[in-house]
């Protein structure tokens, strides 16, 4: 692939000497920004939303992806949509509301309708156009070039020459079916958004989002809250490994001590919890077996999509998403991921788990967001301190989930597609 | 039983604001029943959404709203490590209900944070549920419900509300 701009190298690895650095320029320069926009967020794939955010005919959520305004709708059909939310007339923003169910969206500009699949329902004063005008192209609300669902998860892509949806998310796919597998009527998300930001790079949580390595310091005050009640947590050791999925993509896999609502107990959820759990689990074994019922309730994931999708299953699932808008700026989506078929008390249970850890009022999401705005403050010394140390386990074999081999990953796909190396 | 004021309701409110930007956060935790809940909803669900089944950015009972404060409290609590400054102010006291013993109460807050050089504003509704105690008002509920866009200027709700 042939990058449109040339810069000096900016990953630099030496196996020899297992250094593996990334230039902090990353970070800070918005030359690298230009160049991600072209050649990882115009060509990749990138998550839209999830099938269950649009359970009935009509609905529709508007939202940003890589700069764009789009449209995710549920046709009369039942067919899901991505739609660029533009009049085809002048431009204006057809849609401006967040979410809702609607018959037709209308334009309030000069008052074209639409139907939610794009088609031009009616133009006010059709009589001053050629005859059959509104059924041409030119009068649609246009699709984004490329748009595929794998398992609830849906995605686009604005470049109509990628890859299958499929084909791109490769090794991926194995761990979204280790999530979606979590109960066989389907997986929803759970009313309610959290919408934040860090002042600091994207490609910083992309790292954070896995990173197994920053647990003990970084969020101290969460693993005292474990440890200040004993029946928060199962006598378990934080072990596992990671791996590069290819294509960017990466994981972490790894037991851990806290409670996962599918399906790993802990006293604090209690009798009815213990059998409901059991339950859950015995239903895994049924479909799957012994080893993949394990691995689905007992091992937890931290997936990075490349390039910035985030589906950790962890005390509860997270489905995470975020872009630049400068190169020390974010904007971040997150929703919680739940089986539809959960009963009310293991639904409270999940999403007392996920607002303990997770999202920007927990008890640990917090002080990652801290520590990666404190790195971006830090890049303003990269005239003298140039590297970032990604090097941690590089001479294993089978890397730790704490060590840095799935950042690696990440860093090598982000390399190939933006420096062309 | 007599008749609560509005002026009572307010000295009451104005002295948790008082502890919560004085860092006193154990006191201001005495303030609370010992079956209260503390909620900051996401925004785009409503603002009396229920936390059993919407994701919330917080939604703590007695024991997490203790394990928030002592978290806090702690050096390890990085976000505010050193503590913020804030101000809370709280206005537009209205007493909506009573029964009894019990109040609904609703305010409008605005909340300056101000850290590493950062200064950002929560603003919103405030809904209380109190309750009138032999020593004065319990806070058995309270529900800042933002008026912003999600937290995409603020990012993140480190500070109690
Ligand atoms: S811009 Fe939409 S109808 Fe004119
Ligand atoms: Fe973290």
């Amino acid at each position: 692939m042939q990058a449109y701009r040339k810069f000096e190298p900016l990953v630099v690895v030496d196996k020899t000497r297992q250094t593996y650095n990334v230039s902090r320029r990353v970070f800070v320069d918005p030359e690298v920004l230009a160049a991600e926009q072209e050649e990882i967020f115009e060509r990749c794939w990138l998550y839209l939303g999830h099938e269950s955010e649009l359970p009935k005919m009509g609905d529709f959520v508007t939202r940003r992806v890589a700069g764009r305004q789009i449209i995710f709708s549920r046709d009369a059909q039942g067919k899901l949509n991505a739609l660029l939310n533009a009049c085809p007339h002048r431009g204006a923003m057809v849609c401006r509301e967040r979410q809702g169910n609607a018959k037709s969206f209308q334009c309030f500009y000069h008052g074209w309708i639409f139907a939610l699949d794009g088609a031009c329902r009616d133009i006010p004063g059709a009589d001053s156009y050629p005859e059959g005008f509104k059924d041409k192209p030119e009068a649609r609300l246009q699709s984004v070039a490329r748009f595929e669902s794998y398992r609830g998860f849906a995605f686009l892509c604005f470049d109509p020459d990628a890859v299958s949806l499929e084909t791109y998310l490769g090794g991926a796919k194995e761990y979204i079916d280790l999530v979606a597998d979590h109960s066989e009527v389907g997986m929803t998300i759970v009313g309610g958004t959290q919408e934040y930001s860090i002042k600091a790079n994207w490609k910083l949580l992309c790292e954070n989002s896995f990173d197994g390595y920053h647990a003990a310091t970084n969020h101290a005050t969460y693993l005292d809250y474990l440890k200040d009640r004993a029946d928060n947590l199962v006598p378990i050791a934080l072990n596992g490994i990671a791996r590069d999925l290819g294509n960017g993509h990466a994981v972490a896999e790894y037991r851990a001590p806290w409670g996962r609502p599918v399906a790993q107990w802990i006293p604090a959820w209690g009798e009815e919890g213990k059998q409901d759990l059991e339950a859950i689990y015995q239903r895994l074994v049924e479909r799957f077996g012994v080893e993949r019922a394990d691995r689905i309730a007992r091992t937890n994931r931290n997936l990075l999509i490349f390039p910035n999708l985030v589906i950790n299953d962890i005390m509860a699932i997270t489905v995470r998403s975020f872009y630049p808008v400068a190169p020390d700026h974010m904007l971040i989506n997150a929703w919680a991921l739940a089986p539809v078929d959960e009963n009310a008390h293991r639904r409270h249970d999940r999403l007392t788990n996920f607002l303990e850890f997770l999202g920007p009022g927990g008890f640990a999401t917090p002080d990652d967001i801290e520590a990666l705005e404190q790195c971006q403050r830090g890049y303003a010394n990269n005239k003298e301190t140039c590297w970032n140390n990604l090097s941690k386990g590089m001479a294993k074999e089978v890397p730790s989930y704490d060590d840095e081999a799935q950042m690696r990953a990440y860093w090598n796909e982000w390399n190939r597609r933006v420096v062309g190396a | 039983m007599t008749r609560v004021t509005r002026q009572e309701v307010e000295d009451f409110l104005f002295m948790e604001a008082d502890l919560l930007d004085e860092w006193r956060l154990p006191e201001w935790l005495t303030l609370f029943t010992e079956d209260a809940h503390y909620y900051v909803p996401s925004t785009d669900v409503a603002h009396d959404a229920p936390p059993d089944n919407n994701l919330f950015y917080v939604a703590d009972d007695r024991y997490r709203l203790e394990q928030r404060v002592k978290r806090l409290m702690k050096r390890t609590a990085h976000v505010e490590f050193p503590h913020s400054k804030t101000r809370h102010l709280v206005s537009n006291v209205r007493i909506r209900a009573e029964s009894g013993d019990d109040l609904d109460v609703s305010t409008a807050f605005i909340t300056y944070r101000t850290n590493h050089g950062t200064t950002n504003v929560y603003f919103g509704t405030g809904y209380y549920k109190l309750v009138v105690t032999s020593g004065g008002f319990k806070i058995r509920e309270k529900r800042a419900v933002l008026a912003s866009e999600g937290l995409r200027d603020q990012g993140r709700v480190s500070i109690i509300l």
